[in-house]
């Protein structure tokens, strides 16, 4: 096969992403640790603590139910900091324009990620713009990065699940690859369904006095829940079992799952995080999540049951058993 | 509870899997019920069937992946419609990346050629009308669940009087690899989960002669867990009684005889030839290609073109797969050379294939 292109599956975020990375990227960088195991850069700056993150957003459409790519742009940057259990502080905004694009439409965008930026408590301090000749883009592509401050001592990451942890995840999964999906060129269906487009950093804020019993925070996007546990499964060197009769998804996602042949548990969420928590404390993580107006749904799905080389598998809804690894190739490109 | 739930009731699978256990207890020699359906394949992995059936039930995968059976000169001849000038190939996402001899149509486009993925011939068709200056091809590829729809896309252009759509059609029709493996010495078959949306099409009397012939008994099952495990269950209580006849258990759906209005679309726009199955070989009347009455709308015939010499993959077992001789885990190349994003074979690609539900799914 030739290598020597660029395909999209290199940006799925799967495989053939981390191969550019460390084959490519990484090694004609300086500075750079090993590929991106975590959501952003832990930066040490004169002993003030910090994470950093850059993240660029090609979703299309670039409106969807429940949001577009401008809220997108500032809540997935947010998220990338809350889920290292860093306070966001603020985002820089970049815009590349396709020569043409309406006015009234980049008003819109620019007016949620007000609303997003607001929501967040983030401010977007500084930004770009460049416009390219007519049929080199596609309307609009927006890159946000972001910083924010690390004001505790937890060491939560993708490395620190132990067994006997609870896996909760605050509401139901799926919604915004459907709601991508469902309003795309082609395959308009109306299922209902709205993107979940959140801010987590006010729900990250309620969970952090679980102190060191909060293991891992991670938000399941691309690849969707399936993809993210096996990513911590293999780093934390554990086994998790899932319970699907336990994982909470809307019925309209079901509809469109099973039109489409997808399933859930590898579709993104824009609004959603894992939580891992010791076992003592995840009742009361549970009734912090449902406290809040993103976890109403939250739902404990499995747990850590064992030191294994990286694996989950998962009792299905009539009680067999599968395992779940990530997600192969692009299943819906372009969804964030 | 909604309706679709209703099909995937923990105790009523439960229950019939203890109804198998009972129906099977005691044999020394495990029964072998083979899905010829790609679709049941990844219903079986995905509700993680197999842990649910005693040891005395086998359940393997047959050839009805539509993408995987597609040998790989189609994928060459489609590469190389797709370097043509003023060409437009327009397929189901599934062949993207699916390996030909030494290039994909992934890889193809990659390069510049326009490649399109579509959700219905009909909207190649759309495609085609709004681009008159284009030749737009559609990949007719999949078995009797796919090929009237594409049947319906050449009607369609015909009544428009497009002269730029094209099909070049890889369609196969099911009962006939069955009756190959059936008489294979090597595979000994003692139950067909026979396909559940094909038989729609065709009718459950398709497969009456495989039972009369070969003393297999068939199934027509649903996709739902609640009737694969419904299926296993017919099979084994036919196996218990020494019986081989056709039942539908998929009745909401499959008649005995068949959706006519599709046969004569069918037969209508195309007509039966000896196709050649990846793996299996070529089989008498297994495919459907254009009839000459529709030939303009043949992309063989009306874009000829220069295919590159075949080359098959070395070391890739889809074909023994196909067969269900081989399990996926078996192929030195599964999961190492041979994964969903850089595949080898056919079935480590399409959603519907063997490898590709093992390696998602079963490790």
């Amino acid at each position: 096969m030739n290598d020597d292109l660029i395909l999209l599956g290199h940006g799925s975020g799967g495989k053939l992403s981390h191969q550019l990375l460390d084959e490519l990227i990484i090694p004609n960088l300086s500075g750079v640790p090993a590929a991106g195991q975590n959501d952003a850069a832990l930066l040490n700056i004169g002993g003030v603590k910090l994470a950093f993150t850059t993240d660029s957003y090609v979703v299309d459409p670039i409106f969807f139910p429940g949001g577009n790519i401008g809220d997108l742009a500032v809540n997935g940057t947010v998220n990338d900091l809350a889920m290292m259990g860093a306070r966001p502080l603020c985002l820089s905004v970049g815009f590349i324009l396709e020569e043409g694009f309406l006015k009234s439409e980049l008003a819109r965008i620019v007016t949620s990620m007000r609303e997003a930026a607001d929501a967040a408590g983030v401010a977007i301090v500084t930004g770009d713009t460049k416009v390219v000749p007519r049929g080199k883009g596609d309307r609009i592509f927006i890159n946000t990065s972001g910083i924010g401050a690390l004001e505790h001592s937890l060491s939560i990451n993708g490395a620190a699940a132990r067994v006997g942890d609870k896996v909760i995840v605050n509401g139901c999964i799926g919604d915004h690859g459907i709601a991508v999906l469902s309003a795309r060129e082609g395959l308009e269906i109306d299922s209902g369904i709205k993107s979940d487009s959140a801010a987590l950093n006010g729900l990250v804020t309620e969970l952090l006095p679980l102190g060191d019993a909060l293991h891992v925070l991670r938000d399941p996007t691309r690849g969707g829940v399936a993809t993210t546990l096996k990513e911590i499964a293999l780093q934390s060197g554990v086994t998790v079992q899932l319970s699907e009769e336990n994982l909470p998804v809307n019925a309209g996602v079901k509809g469109v799952c099973s039109i489409l042949g997808l399933d859930p548990l590898y579709v993104a969420n824009e609004g959603k995080l894992l939580a891992l928590v010791a076992p003592e404390r995840a009742g009361e993580a549970l009734a912090i999540m449902r406290r809040h107006p993103l976890g109403k749904d939250a739902a404990v799905i499995g747990e850590v049951t064992e030191s294994s080389a990286g694996r989950v598998v998962m009792e299905t809804m009539v009680g067999g058993v599968r395992g779940v690894e990530m997600l192969a190739g692009e299943q819906l490109p372009r969804i964030c | 509870m909604n309706y679709q739930d209703s099909f995937r009731d923990k105790e009523l699978v439960q229950g019939l899997a203890r109804r198998i256990a009972e129906l099977t207890r005691g044999r020394k020699k495990p029964l072998v019920f083979m899905e010829v359906c790609g679709t049941h394949t990844m219903a079986i992995y995905q509700y993680g069937l197999r842990s649910l059936l005693p040891p005395e039930v086998k359940l393997i995968s047959g050839p009805g992946c539509p993408v995987c059976v597609t040998p790989n000169g189609y994928l060459d001849r489609a590469i190389a419609l797709s370097r043509l000038p003023d060409l437009t190939i327009t397929t189901f996402g599934d062949m993207l990346r699916v390996p030909g001899s030494s290039s994909s149509l992934m890889e193809e486009r990659a390069k510049g050629a326009d490649i399109r993925v579509v959700y219905s011939p009909l909207d190649a068709v759309r495609i085609a009308a709004a681009n008159p200056a284009k030749r737009v091809v559609f990949l007719g590829v999949g078995f009797e669940t796919t090929a009237p729809t594409v049947a319906g896309s050449i009607l369609a252009a015909k009544a428009q009087g497009l002269s730029n759509y094209f099909v070049l059609a890889s369609h196969k029709t099911m009962p006939q690899p069955m009756a190959i493996l059936s008489a294979d010495p090597d595979l000994s078959v003692d139950g067909y989960i026979c396909p559940a949306h094909v038989s729609a099409i065709i009718g459950a009397d398709a497969y009456r002669f495989l039972c009369t012939e070969y003393q297999v008994p068939c199934v027509v099952t649903g996709f739902e867990p609640t009737d694969v495990m419904q299926g296993v269950e017919m099979l084994a209580r036919q196996a218990q009684q020494g019986e081989s006849r056709v039942e539908i258990q998929y009745s909401r759906v499959v008649r005995w005889e068949g959706n006519a209005k599709a046969q004569g679309v069918l037969a209508e726009v195309f007509t039966p030839f000896d196709a050649p199955w990846r793996g299996i070989g070529v089989l008498p009347g297994s495919g459907l290609r254009i009839a000459d009455a529709y030939g303009e709308f043949d992309a063989e015939l009306a874009l000829p073109v220069q295919v590159e010499e075949l080359k098959e993959h070395q070391g890739c077992l889809c074909g023994e797969i196909l067969k269900g001789k081989v399990a996926p885990g078996d192929c030195p190349l599964f999961g190492g050379k041979c994964t969903p994003e850089s595949p080898v074979g056919a079935c480590m690609v399409s959603s519907e294939g063997t490898c590709a539900a093992a390696f998602k799914y079963g490790r």
